[in-house]
């Protein structure tokens, strides 16, 4: 072939992958301190810079302009929907953009099986065939459980279970085939096999664990990258992708400890019979009901005022409104904080990035465990769309679905405001007995409305 | 490089992986699994390698379908958790433009 020669020398190439793994490192470290946290994402973006450079110039690639053309599509699709996205709909921004890094995963692993010299190698791409595939499907799933394109309860059917079955067993038959023989055809039906994986998967998980879904796929995503990077023989795949998924897996964990669930529980509970399944329907108990006016009275006239915010908040785009009023609230010199729950929203530390959108200092948004003590000298504690994570159940009834949960003890408040919808019961579907106390006082209407009205009552008092 | 060193690597990859993340705070989960999300669009450098060796048209739109797909993880990536990042903002900084898109 009448190729120029690479421009750079192996060395370099392996020293500037060096330094884009480096970067990668120091990423994962900036983001898990809110300092340095953007900086730290800056610093991953450009150690992915050093490394598309590199590769470019490692290696003489033929079909340059397409390859350049298949980027800027990416690009163009890629970029501007994440800088529109609405942040209450970042998770399945996120489920989204880990899926397809999975699907790009398992293509690049199908392309390199007929270069594939030992069984080694094709055992790595199965692996990555899988995986991805897996990642891709199941990503599709959570995004379409986000977006409400599909329910968001946990989907059982009798057979489920064998049928799971059956795919695995079909799974690891096939990728034994192409371990052995390195057919291509087969590989396909793996891929095949791993989509149907994919979706069976999510299906039995219920609506409010699937952020911890979302972790989980893309550590599993990082898992197949990793494989695919042994493929390749290219030591930088290797690197980011194995962070990834050590990382991943381990943020995974965190989160499912925040919810007091483990991982398995959150994956197979549907099998168990134990789900995330509750009741949609509104309870017909008598409960405290109250207007605007009053609920003002009692903020204005409170020394403290801890307001709890979920995603219903969120939903109703009221995060502006609950700042203004913590605002108004403040100088009026009440002391206010917001109390975040670890699963507050949608995903894990979700709550305070719409909190910081709406300029709330991250000093006043409490984490759980800081802010628990102080709610039993808290005038009013504010629920504000939010509901299974205040719900008492998660203490005192075994059987409920989020038993052992950590919950905000809001009920230790002298007094207690809900504003909330309706009687509908919470994303996990159980009956919150908080609501039938005798300090319990309710705001219905949608979440913005009701702050609206309440912080024009606030500044007309 | 043979198969024990890149073992050897993937070992170690592991233990940082774990140690970096061990101790990070409930308030950056989000991000955290978003900048981890778009770390491992770095396949997209795998992807750019098959499309550029590739001979066959059919190989060539599938590795060009994978280089979409990982341009849209690393560059969405990147973004989405620039700008989540962006609005972590302390006392001092946060001020005149508060409420901009709020009610009034």
């Amino acid at each position: 072939m009448m190729l120029a020669s690479p421009v750079l020398a192996p060395t370099w190439t392996a020293l500037l992958y060096l330094v884009a793994a480096v970067c990668f490192i120091l990423a994962l470290k900036g983001l898990s301190s809110p300092k340095h946290a953007r900086r730290g994402n800056l610093i991953g973006a450009f150690g992915a810079f050093v490394a598309l450079v590199t590769v470019f110039l490692s290696s003489r690639l033929q079909n340059l302009p397409w390859i350049f053309g298949a980027m800027v599509v990416g690009a163009a699709i890629a970029a501007p929907v994440a800088r529109r996205v609405k942040m209450t709909q970042m998770p399945q921004l996120v489920a989204m953009f880990n899926g397809v890094g999975g699907g790009a995963a398992g293509l690049v692993a199908l392309l390199e099986l007929p270069h594939a010299e030992n069984a080694w190698l094709r055992v790595a791409i199965v692996f990555t065939l899988l995986v991805g595939a897996i990642s891709f499907a199941g990503s599709g799933v959570t995004f379409a459980k986000l977006q409400e394109l599909m329910t968001t309860r946990p989907v059982m059917f009798a057979g489920l279970p064998v049928l799971m079955g059956v795919v695995l067993v079909v799974a690891v038959g096939t990728a034994a085939l192409v371990v052995a023989t390195g057919s291509v055809g087969l590989a396909v039906v793996v891929l095949a096999v791993g989509l149907v994986a994919g979706v069976l998967l999510v299906l039995p998980v219920g609506g409010a664990d699937v952020p911890i879904v979302i972790s989980l796929l893309n550590a599993f995503t990082g898992l197949a990258v990793a494989a695919s990077g042994l493929v390749l023989g290219n030591v930088l795949l290797v690197v980011a992708g194995t962070l990834v998924g050590a990382s991943g897996t381990i943020l995974t964990r965190l989160m499912a400890a925040a919810m007091g669930r483990s991982v398995s529980g959150i994956m197979f509970g549907a099998f168990k019979g134990g789900s995330t399944a509750g009741s949609t329907v509104a309870s017909e108990r008598p409960v405290r009901s109250s207007n605007p006016e009053d609920v003002a009275v009692l903020l204005g006239y409170a020394q403290r005022v801890i307001i709890v915010p979920g995603y219903g908040l969120a939903v109703a785009q009221g995060q502006h409104t609950a700042a203004e009023l913590a605002q108004a609230l403040e100088s009026r010199g009440v002391d206010v904080e917001f109390a975040i729950h670890p699963v507050a929203g949608r995903m894990p530390g979700h709550m305070n990035v719409l909190l910081a959108e709406a300029n709330v200092p991250y000093e006043s948004l409490k984490e759980m465990s800081e802010v628990n003590g102080d709610f039993k000298q808290a005038d009013v504690a504010l629920v504000v769309g939010a509901n299974d994570v205040v719900n008492p159940a998660a203490k005192t009834t075994p059987g409920s679905p989020i038993y052992g949960m950590p919950i905000l003890e809001a009920g230790d408040a002298r007094q207690v405001v809900f504003l909330k919808r309706s009687m509908r019961p919470g994303f996990a579907g159980i009956e919150n007995e908080l609501l039938y106390e005798p300090q319990t006082t309710l705001l219905f209407g949608d979440a913005k409305e009701s702050l609206a009205k309440v912080l024009s009552a606030v500044k007309a008092l | 490089m043979d198969g024990v060193q890149l073992l050897t690597i993937t070992v170690l990859a592991v233990f940082v992986g774990f140690e970096v993340v061990s101790k990070v705070s409930s308030i950056l989960h989000t991000p955290l699994m978003s900048g981890a999300n778009a770390i491992h669009g770095i396949i997209l450098v795998g992807a750019i390698t098959v499309a550029g060796q590739a001979t066959d048209g059919w190989v060539l739109a599938v590795a060009l379908l994978a280089v979409v797909l990982a341009t849209a993880n690393l560059v969405g990536g990147f973004v989405v958790t620039d700008r989540m990042l962006e609005m972590f903002r302390g006392r001092k900084a946060a001020g005149p433009d508060a409420g901009k898109d709020g009610t009034r």
